[in-house]
């Protein structure tokens, strides 16, 4: 096992040479390059990645330029964790049979993918690799919505979003299905580490990331990427949602390990309102209208009773 | 194709980000790689920006949040300073601006056009009501 890289402040994490490229074509502001950033970053070791269908996908990989500085392949919408899943069991097959021409050098398989290729369409390929235990990554950016199609809803969806398939309007307040609780349902996999992170809490995140590489086993990791062209906010205010998010406990900071034991990772000084969440995103302004506004107290609720279940379960230790 | 085993397939699309051999890529810095035609590196998107961000290095602390949190890989950090912006693959977001916590701060944004060593000059002042 090499040895972990030594991150202890932002300043010596800005020694880091970029294996992600510039002028790949993701909007202006967009947060999948700073994920991409923070966790390929938190690893001096060589790399083995692949992206599923998605916004991702489709900017850094444009013919003729690629993006990537390691090794990194696409296949389909749903298998970029199957792939990855492939590619390490080859490695271990080879190591082995002693056929490494480096063996000493310990790449880390990481897989990318959105939401939709996550919660939806490649969900049964990563329960197959959480549940063969693959020693990999998979690291959901989780924008809650297909965003590279042009805006049509997933399970990751939020109630009362505002989506093209799911629109609001005269009838409808848009989405009617709360969002999926994947990280939940990754950790029952009985996996070593699942975990959900934010890219304006970088230490936590690349905390989260080293302690993903060190373990044996599959490691899923929940990240939440505002989308600045289909959450509909200005591109400069993306790490304002990522705090907006964290701190009023609509995507708690915590982690599952081993299936079980879970630990709350960031408890925000001053929980801010959900309405000011909401507020500051267009996919939601139809809810401050009057006929609405019962549904922002449903979301307060919501997110009460969530972060209430997250603390019981910490103490509990269950 | 039908006829072909796996050996003798063509590799459809496999772009090289780099030209040669690459032993330590995490330990090389960008302006020491030799980056190959493939990497979007050589290319730029700087006909995306509408402003752009100007940096004055007399109220800098070297913090790098504008650093970490950029998108497009454009702030030149080098032995924990920060240098400048790369105008290449910069597309005037403006996440840096909001990040930085200086009084004043020390990236601006600026229409496209604006004259660097104009508005360097013009630089505003410390705002001593806001803490």
């Amino acid at each position: 096992m090499s040895e972990m890289k030594k991150i202890k402040n932002l300043k010596e994490f800005s020694t880091s040479a970029d294996r992600f490229e510039g002028a790949n074509l993701l909007c202006p502001g967009c947060a999948h390059s700073i994920i991409v950033r923070e966790v390929l970053n938190a690893t001096n070791d060589d790399l083995v990645l692949s992206a599923s269908t998605g916004c991702l996908e489709v900017c850094t990989a444009v013919y003729p330029y690629t993006s990537w500085d390691a090794s990194w392949i696409h296949i389909g919408f749903e298998n970029g964790s199957t792939a990855v899943a492939g590619a390490e069991a080859m490695y271990n097959a080879l190591r082995n049979k002693g056929r490494l021409k480096q063996p000493d050098r310990n790449p880390k398989f990481i897989s990318f993918a959105g939401d939709g290729a996550s919660y939806d369409i490649g969900f049964q390929w990563i329960s197959g690799c959480m549940e063969r235990g693959h020693n990999m990554m998979h690291v959901v950016l989780d924008n809650e919505v297909y965003a590279n199609t042009g805006g049509q809803r997933s399970s990751s969806t939020p109630i009362g979003s505002s989506s093209t398939t799911a629109p609001a309007g005269r009838v409808s307040y848009g989405e009617k299905k709360n969002k999926k609780d994947m990280v939940s349902i990754m950790a029952s996999h009985g996996i070593p580490y699942s975990a959900q992170v934010a890219p304006n809490k970088w230490k936590d995140m690349v905390k989260k990331i080293q302690h993903g590489f060190s373990v044996d086993g599959p490691v899923f990791i929940n990240a939440v990427s505002p989308c600045t062209t289909e959450w509909k906010f200005d591109p400069k205010d993306t790490m304002m949602l990522s705090d907006l998010s964290t701190d009023s406990l609509v995507f708690p900071l915590y982690e599952i390990i081993d299936g079980h034991e879970l630990n709350i990772t960031y408890r925000p000084k001053n929980v801010v309102p959900v309405e000011e969440y909401l507020a500051a995103q267009g996919r939601f302004k139809h809810l401050f209208k009057d006929q609405y506004k019962y549904l922002i107290k449903e979301w307060q609720e919501r997110v009460d009773a969530k972060w209430a279940y997250l603390n019981r379960r910490e103490e509990a230790r269950v | 194709m039908a006829n072909k085993g796996w050996n003798e397939f063509e590799i459809g699309a496999m772009l090289r980000t780099f030209d040669g051999k690459i032993d330590d890529i995490a330990g090389t810095r960008q302006e020491d790689r030799a980056y190959s035609e493939n990497s979007s590196f050589v290319a730029s998107v700087a006909d995306w920006r509408i402003e752009k961000p100007i940096f004055s290095k007399d109220f800098c602390i070297d913090c790098q949040f504008c650093w970490i949190y950029c998108p497009d890989m454009s702030i030149i950090a080098r032995d924990k300073k920060m240098i400048g912006v790369d105008m290449d693959h910069c597309k005037g977001c403006g996440i840096c601006v909001e990040v930085c916590p200086t009084n004043p701060k020390s990236l601006l944004m600026f229409p496209e056009q604006a004259d660097e060593e104009t508005e360097l000059a013009q630089w505003p002042a410390k705002d001593e009501e806001k803490k």
